[in-house]
């Protein structure tokens, strides 16, 4: 995965966007941060979804946190291999460790997302 | 910026993730909680306890004082001698919950961080009329709790006496093997549910054993374990912390704890308000949960089978005041505090988990208990 083609929340989602579809996950300073996953909930495929509403949710030892949409988009795939395996997120949050697939409302909403040089800027600042 | 213990630029050197704890800065984990936490049950863990306070109590009275303000017997102790005990308000809810060790002619109180400068104004409130002094040792001194299976073997080559011949719960000086100089107090106590000791000492030489400990079992699986791992450990242990099983609105009855108080024996400070209490209220209950969501501090816990949403004619019977993840039993665990209609152990209950019903069931207390093969208690 090159992390300079994917685009960024502020809440700490990736989203590699090919055409009209989008592949989601959390990036490696979220997963850095929570340590210790134990538990992952995605939604059902078929799921609508607007830009910003939580889709899932990530546990660890020592907190829990909701996963929000980067952009709007009905819910074609999720990883079942990740919910069985929290731990592939940990080792690998950018391939093994993909939430969910996206068929994008609109492609063009992913420009209003960040770049990779931005989204470091933002964890760095708090 | 709050205050830091002599071992702090270790822990930032070894990438610590550090919070606040008690008005301390203290790492709450270095790589991994569950990681520190299974170093702990299988070979050591080695916990910066410097934040803990300790009070030393001297003087003709001191003993006399101590029984007026703890809830367990102080006079009773042997020399060397460490008990648990809980301190009470007036109204019997509960101060904090301390160790007490008899050291010679004096006492140490081994109070939690949070709680240190509020029982220091406290204990000043009661202490007229006792011909008793207490000195607060804690910035002057060092404190580690060596925690685990390898725990007494890894300590008794650093040190002068023989660590395996002290009893569980008992306290003696030590040298450092290497600064025969070096007086260290060495008790066989700890918060993880593994045999261990607790050490404390000038900051030197409590940071120079820190180094030599984990230099001698890095190849033994030996780890330097935060908070977070401190947490989950006591937790599997069925051990309270202050602050969620313990509060000023908690009384040692419904806390599960009326072994550490005296009550038939001695007056103490919130006896009479104690001995007042109603017989039935939410006690404190051990909880394993299905699946793997955690029931975190504050979650409502509701009879089995009901919705867990809240509506007016469907009330919780108990709520959650420590959660997490058994990184032993691997499943999720909880202590809770619920009506003593719930209390018995196999009563199936419901957390409500952030809007789902997660079942639950109330266990016996400890979740997790070592084998003793080897201990000396």
């Amino acid at each position: 995965m090159n992390l300079d083609s994917l685009k960024y929340a502020a809440t700490h989602e990736w989203i590699d966007a090919q055409g009209d579809a989008g592949t989601v996950g959390i990036t490696r300073f979220a997963v850095d941060q929570l340590t210790d996953l134990v538990f992952v909930e995605l939604p059902a495929v078929g799921k609508k979804l607007s830009a910003g509403a939580p889709f899932g949710v990530v546990e660890s030892v020592k907190a829990v946190s909701d996963i929000y949409a980067p952009v709007a988009g009905e819910v074609i795939a999720i990883n079942d291999a990740v919910v069985r395996e929290p731990a592939l997120l940990s080792e690998d949050p950018y391939e093994k460790g993909w939430l969910i697939k996206l068929r994008l409302d609109n492609a063009s909403d992913v420009g209003r997302l960040m770049s990779k040089g931005d989204y470091e800027a933002s964890c760095h600042s708090h | 910026m709050g205050l830091s213990t002599a071992l702090f630029d270790w822990h930032k050197q070894a990438g610590a993730r550090i919070v606040d704890f008690g008005g301390w800065d203290m790492p709450v984990l270095y790589s991994s909680i569950v990681d520190e936490h299974n170093a702990t049950r299988q070979g050591a863990g080695l916990f910066d306890v410097s934040h803990m306070g300790r009070l030393w109590f001297e003087g003709p009275q001191a003993t006399a004082l101590l029984d007026h303000l703890l809830t367990n017997h102080v006079e009773t102790l042997d020399e060397g001698q460490v008990r648990y005990s809980l301190v009470l308000n007036h109204d019997a809810g509960i101060k904090d919950d301390v160790l007490v060790y008899r050291i010679e002619d004096k006492h140490l109180l081994v109070v939690n961080a949070s709680n240190r400068m509020k029982l220091l104004a406290w204990f000043d409130s009661l202490r007229a009329g006792f011909d008793a002094t207490i000195r607060d040792d804690t910035p002057l001194t060092s404190m580690i709790a060596v925690q685990g299976p390898k725990a007494i073997s890894l300590v008794q080559n650093e040190l002068t006496g023989s660590v395996d011949a002290l009893g569980y719960y008992r306290a003696v000086w030590m040298a450092l093997a290497s600064e025969p100089a070096t007086r260290l107090l060495v008790s066989r106590t700890g918060y993880t549910g593994e045999d261990g000791v607790e050490l404390i000492g000038p900051h030197q030489a409590i940071t120079q054993l820190w180094g030599r400990l984990l230099d001698a079992g890095r190849q033994d699986g030996v780890k330097p374990a935060g908070l977070g791992a401190r947490d989950t450990l006591r937790l599997e242990a069925g051990m309270p912390l202050y602050g969620h099983e313990l509060t000023e609105e908690i009384d040692p009855l419904r806390a599960g704890l009326s072994w550490a108080v005296a009550s038939k024996d001695k007056d103490f400070v919130g006896k009479p308000a104690l001995i007042g209490l109603p017989a039935d209220r939410p006690v404190r209950v051990g909880l394993t949960l299905e699946g793997k969501r955690i029931a975190r501090e504050g979650f409502a816990v509701w009879p089995a089978g009901s919705r867990a949403d809240a509506n007016e004619e469907n009330i919780p019977i108990g709520n959650i005041t420590s959660g997490t993840y058994s990184p032993t039993l691997e499943q999720a665990i909880a202590m809770a505090y619920v009506d003593p209609s719930c209390k018995s152990v196999g009563t199936r209950l419901a957390v409500d988990v952030r809007g789902s019903a997660v079942s639950a069931t109330v266990v016996k207390l400890p979740f997790y208990k070592r084998s003793r093969a080897g201990g000396s208690s």
